[in-house]
């Protein structure tokens, strides 16, 4: 298995791995599945991962989706969404949960940390205004709970507005009554968010060896 | 605890001095109940002879006694007695070492209470008495249970199951090693030096080894809770020593009966294997049928929930006992029990059960420590001793280096399949901690005399190397943690946001495994979860809270938290609040139904009877339930005098807004309060019980989200912001509806008392003193 790619596709494989960080045979792993998504052709389309069947039952599939057509997830100066991403884009996407390595310096894990939240950030900041707003933060905890059964919008917006309150305390410490909370900075997401060592969680482990024969 | 000392040197002197008279006095009464006991004893019986010598000459002597008017009878009472002053003398200990402020920061306390046991078993052999042994029977059955309940119930599930692997890894392959190199060369040791050593078989040197290779549990609770580490290397090694008691029980049944039957041959080899499979899953089975069983009784206990706890503690108890009959592993029936049942026992036991199971545990357990600590020390006093240099030494040696190959070599194994890798310091500590404890004394004790003829020095030797690792280690380990630098256990009380986001990343991979391709952890634990929420709850919890998400209760928690710390506080400074974070700009989609005006009043009619309805049932019972508990009293604390006086001020002030005439210039006022109010009755009565409970809920914790003590404030608020709204063009602005949507949900609060059949448990709360320890300790729970 993974013998018979050709010249040109491993020179494009070891761009891909000095720009991502994979491993070769994890990159060929990837292009697998990318192709079996993609039914062979060349681009994918948000319709190809709705078809998959694992990810129906995920709450918050929509925004899963959205983060791998959002032009600010390919490293690139850009905003806004696309319509079919290539394989180089998903690549991308995918890379952020490649695992931090086993000898980092504190700075690199910062780094690391910065660009994971960011991409965190992104998912939240639908409307790209540099906030998360506390329209799109309810519409997150909604999201969340969408699937619980019988659920009332309310819940969520109290749980959302206790969030949101939350923040502004630890980031403005003390606000006048007529002062408004804009939304969520990028900056204060950091700081909310330094409890979770989010560069030891948020990583999946990306296989050696090609699964996709046995998943759908 | 050094909190809690004077730094005066005066009174604080005369305190020790008086504690060590206190301790003294018990300590001479132990003595006295041990003399008295044998004089007693002797005296009685003389009593007794006399008395029957007199009735059978009764008819012709008639000795006519005089009426005994104060007399004494020692032995009715004496095992009772015995035992309450053991408990009562450790207990006292545990007391007085916090009390000395520098020791309980130097010394652990496993190590003071060896070291009380030693003093106590001296002082008792010095009277001439033979001071108690630690029973095994009365140890595996009595003391240690309770400690691995403990550990059990409150095992931190989340981290146990991410580090599965690695912990499996040092529990049965670590122990392995140790046990086999430990006995092995031990062996060969004893052959060569020659002598009398020469008398240890190699079976006898394996059974010793795997019983001396074993980590305690115990002793790791003891030293590592006040060492407060970070989380993972606590749970690596907290469970290598819950998990490798399968390990120690296969290999002590099995080298016993080799000793018996006198060969050993490959058949029995994989017998063993076979064996320790049957003994580990076994043990887990029993368990969680056992939990299973828990749960689903607990799910009928809403009328009786006094006895809720009971529920918990024998059936636990009851796992442990069926797995001891079949020879499985009791301490993981006990663990697995106690995970099983938790998550469906504490969504349907009421919150003061919960406290209850809570403080008995975490009381027995500590007890049953102390017990086991002093008896050691006692123990080491009274036991017949063979002091072997040689032995010893070499016990000693070769324990520390086979744990540091074992933790080492299986590192770079481990290391291979892990993400975060453990790195060197992570290495020392799992190693350094590896402490040996009671259970393995006890193990030696067990063993048959006949077949061991060199038990005496097994004991000393084992009794040597757990004084070496609890005195040695146990001492040197904080300082050596802070010398190294090593994460500490993060002590920030977890927010709302991280839990939000917690939970979201766990779908966001979930969902990245299957764009992947694999079925990954994620997968695996979220397909579980799934499997959970859909069949196992509905099974095991009772009512409508089965289908209450994690985030929800966590989020209840919080805001009862927050509100009780609020009342306590009387009101404190919010920097913060609601007006700060809606936005002022009003969305364009509000639309305010009109209404009729025939149904504005027949709302205004319901909303003041139930007011008054409301009222009157606040007076009589300020805890929001419905479940009269007849055994519950009504404890009139402080906070909840100032908690309903405040809310029955707010309730007059609402119906004061109600009765209000509608005059003509403030109608968008008016449709806005009606417009939330809308919203409750949107909900017809044939609506199901779930949606009007939510409904409900939430908009009540608005209330207590708002502090109760600016009530004055928040009404002056909104009556300003009322009449700016009627002043804006729009219908509304999101702020004014803020606040008064905390109106409206006063008003729907009561509504939803009156139709509520199923409560926030949490509302039914004892107080909040024991809230805010229960804070500290859901913070630390997983370290006791």
């Amino acid at each position: 298995m993974g013998g018979f790619h050709s010249v040109p596709q491993d020179h494009r494989y070891r761009d891909f791995a000095d720009k991502t960080g994979f491993s070769l045979e994890q990159i060929g792993n990837l292009h697998n599945r990318f192709k079996q998504l993609s039914h062979n052709e060349d681009t994918l389309r948000k319709d190809d991962l709705n078809k998959i069947p694992d990810l129906a039952c995920n709450p918050i599939r929509a925004q899963i989706i959205e983060a791998f057509f959002d032009k600010r997830n390919f490293q690139s100066h850009g905003g806004g969404t696309v319509e079919e991403i290539g394989f180089e884009e998903f690549l991308t996407v995918m890379s952020y949960f490649r695992p931090p390595s086993l000898n980092m310096t504190e700075e690199q894990r910062e780094e690391l940390r910065r660009v994971k939240l960011r991409f965190l950030f992104n998912m939240h900041d639908t409307d790209n205004d540099g906030t998360i707003t506390l329209e799109e933060y309810r519409h997150v905890v909604e999201e969340l709970l969408s699937r619980s059964g019988a659920l009332c919008r309310e819940t969520a917006k109290g749980i959302a507005d206790a969030a949101m309150l939350e923040v502004a305390s630890i980031s403005m410490g003390h606000m006048e009554p007529d002062e408004f909370y804009e939304g969520i900075t990028f900056e204060h997401f950091l700081t909310i968010l330094k409890g979770i060592e989010i560069e030891s969680r948020m990583h999946i482990r990306f296989l050696n060896v090609d699964t996709t024969v046995l998943c759908k | 605890m050094s909190a809690l000392l004077r730094p005066a040197g005066g009174p604080h002197r005369s305190l020790v001095r008086r504690w060590s008279l206190l301790v003294a006095v018990l300590i001479l009464s132990v003595m006295a109940s041990y003399v008295s006991a044998s004089v007693v004893r002797t005296g009685q019986g003389n009593g007794t002879t006399t008395r029957t010598d007199s009735k059978t000459n009764g008819t012709s002597h008639h000795t006519k006694k005089a009426f005994p008017v104060l007399s004494i009878n020692y032995d009715y009472v004496r095992m009772p007695f015995e035992i309450s002053l053991w408990i009562l003398l450790a207990s006292l200990m545990k007391l007085g070492f916090h009390l000395v402020p520098r020791l309980s920061g130097v010394v652990p306390e496993s190590c003071l209470l060896i070291v009380v046991g030693l003093l106590v078993g001296g002082l008792i052999k010095l009277m001439g008495e033979n001071p108690p042994v630690l029973d095994s029977k009365l140890f595996f059955l009595c003391l240690l249970p309770p400690i691995i309940l403990d550990a059990g119930y409150f095992l931190p599930i989340r981290p146990f199951t991410e580090n599965t692997g690695t912990i499996l890894m040092f529990a049965v392959v670590g122990t392995l090693w140790n046990a086999f190199f430990v006995g092995l060369i031990l062996y060969g040791v004893c052959q060569a030096t020659g002598g009398e050593l020469r008398e240890v078989g190699l079976l006898a040197c394996l059974i010793f080894g795997s019983i001396v290779s074993a980590v305690d549990p115990v002793a790791v609770l003891a030293v590592f809770e006040d060492i407060q580490i970070n989380e993972l290397l606590h749970i690596i090694v907290f469970g290598e020593s819950l998990l490798n008691d399968a390990v120690t029980v296969v290999l002590y049944h099995l080298f016993e009966e080799f000793a018996n039957a006198g060969t050993v041959t490959l058949v029995d080899a994989c017998l063993g294997v076979a064996c320790f499979l049957v003994v580990s899953l076994g043990g887990i089975l029993v368990g969680a049928i056992y939990g299973v069983l828990g749960a689903f009784t607990s799910r009928f206990t809403s009328h009786t929930r006094v006895i809720e706890p009971l529920f918990v503690f024998l059936y636990s108890y009851m796992a442990y006992l069926s797995a001891e009959v079949f020879h499985l592993s009791g301490i993981m029936s006990l663990i697995s029990c106690g995970v099983v049942m938790r998550p469906y026992v504490e969504a349907n036991v009421s919150h003061k059960s919960y406290t209850t199971i809570k403080y008995f545990l975490k009381m027995w357990s500590s007890v049953s420590e102390t017990l086991i600590f002093i008896f050691l020390g006692v123990s080491t006093v009274a036991g017949p001793h063979s002091w072997n240099w040689t032995f010893i030494i070499v016990t000693i040696f070769l324990c520390l280096l086979s744990r540091v190959l074992g933790v080492v070599g299986l590192t770079l194994v481990i290391n291979r399949f892990r993400i975060v890798k453990l790195t060197g310091k992570d290495q020392f500590i799992v190693a350094y901690g590896g402490l040996r404890g009671a259970i393995a004394f006890s193990l030696v004790f067990l063993l048959p005399e006949d077949h061991f003829p060199m038990k005496n020095m097994f004991l000393t030797a084992i009794i040597t190397v757990v004084f070496f690792t609890v005195f040695v280690q146990g001492m040197t380990i904080r300082p050596l943690v802070e010398l190294l630098a090593v994460k500490r256990k993060k002590d920030t009380k977890s927010s709302i946001n991280e839990e939000i986001h917690i939970q979201f990343l766990d779908h966001l991979l979930t969902g990245i495994e299957d764009v992947c391709g694999h079925y990954g952890h994620h997968h695996w634990k979220d397909k579980l979860s799934r499997f959970n929420k859909s069949y196992v709850k509905r099974w095991l919890i009772a009512g409508e809270r089965s289908m209450e998400p994690q985030l929800i209760s966590f989020y209840h928690k919080l805001e009862l938290r927050q509100a009780l710390t609020l009342l306590e506080g009387g009101g404190a400074a919010v920097n913060v609040s609601m007006q700060n974070i809606q936005p002022r700009r009003p969305s364009p989609e509000r639309l305010i139904p009109h209404m009729p005006k025939g149904r504005e009043e027949e709302i205004r009619k319901i909303l003041r009877t139930n007011l008054q309805n409301t009222r009157q049932r606040l007076r009589s019972y300020s805890r929001h339930t419905l479940f009269e508990d007849p055994l519950e009293e009504e404890e009139e604390d402080y906070s909840e005098v100032q908690m309903r006086k405040k809310r029955v001020e707010m309730h007059r002030r609402m119906s004061h807004y109600l009765t209000v005439p509608a005059k003509p210039q403030t109608p968008p006022a008016r449709r806005v309060r009606f417009e939330s109010d809308n919203q409750v009755f949107g909900s017809t009565p044939t609506s199901t019980p779930s949606s009007r409970f939510q409904v409900s809920l939430v908009p009540s914790i608005q209330v207590s989200r708002a502090p109760i003590a600016r009530m004055e404030q928040m009404s002056q608020e909104s009556v300003s912001l009322v009449d700016e709204s009627s002043q804006q063009q729009d219908s509304e602005g999101k702020g004014a509806s803020g606040s008064d949507g905390s109106l409206g949900a006063e008003l729907s609060v009561i509504r939803g008392e009156m139709d509520n059949l199923r409560l926030p448990r949490c509302f039914s709360d004892p107080g909040p003193n024991k809230i805010e320890e229960e804070d500290e300790d859901e913070e630390e729970h997983f370290m006791s």
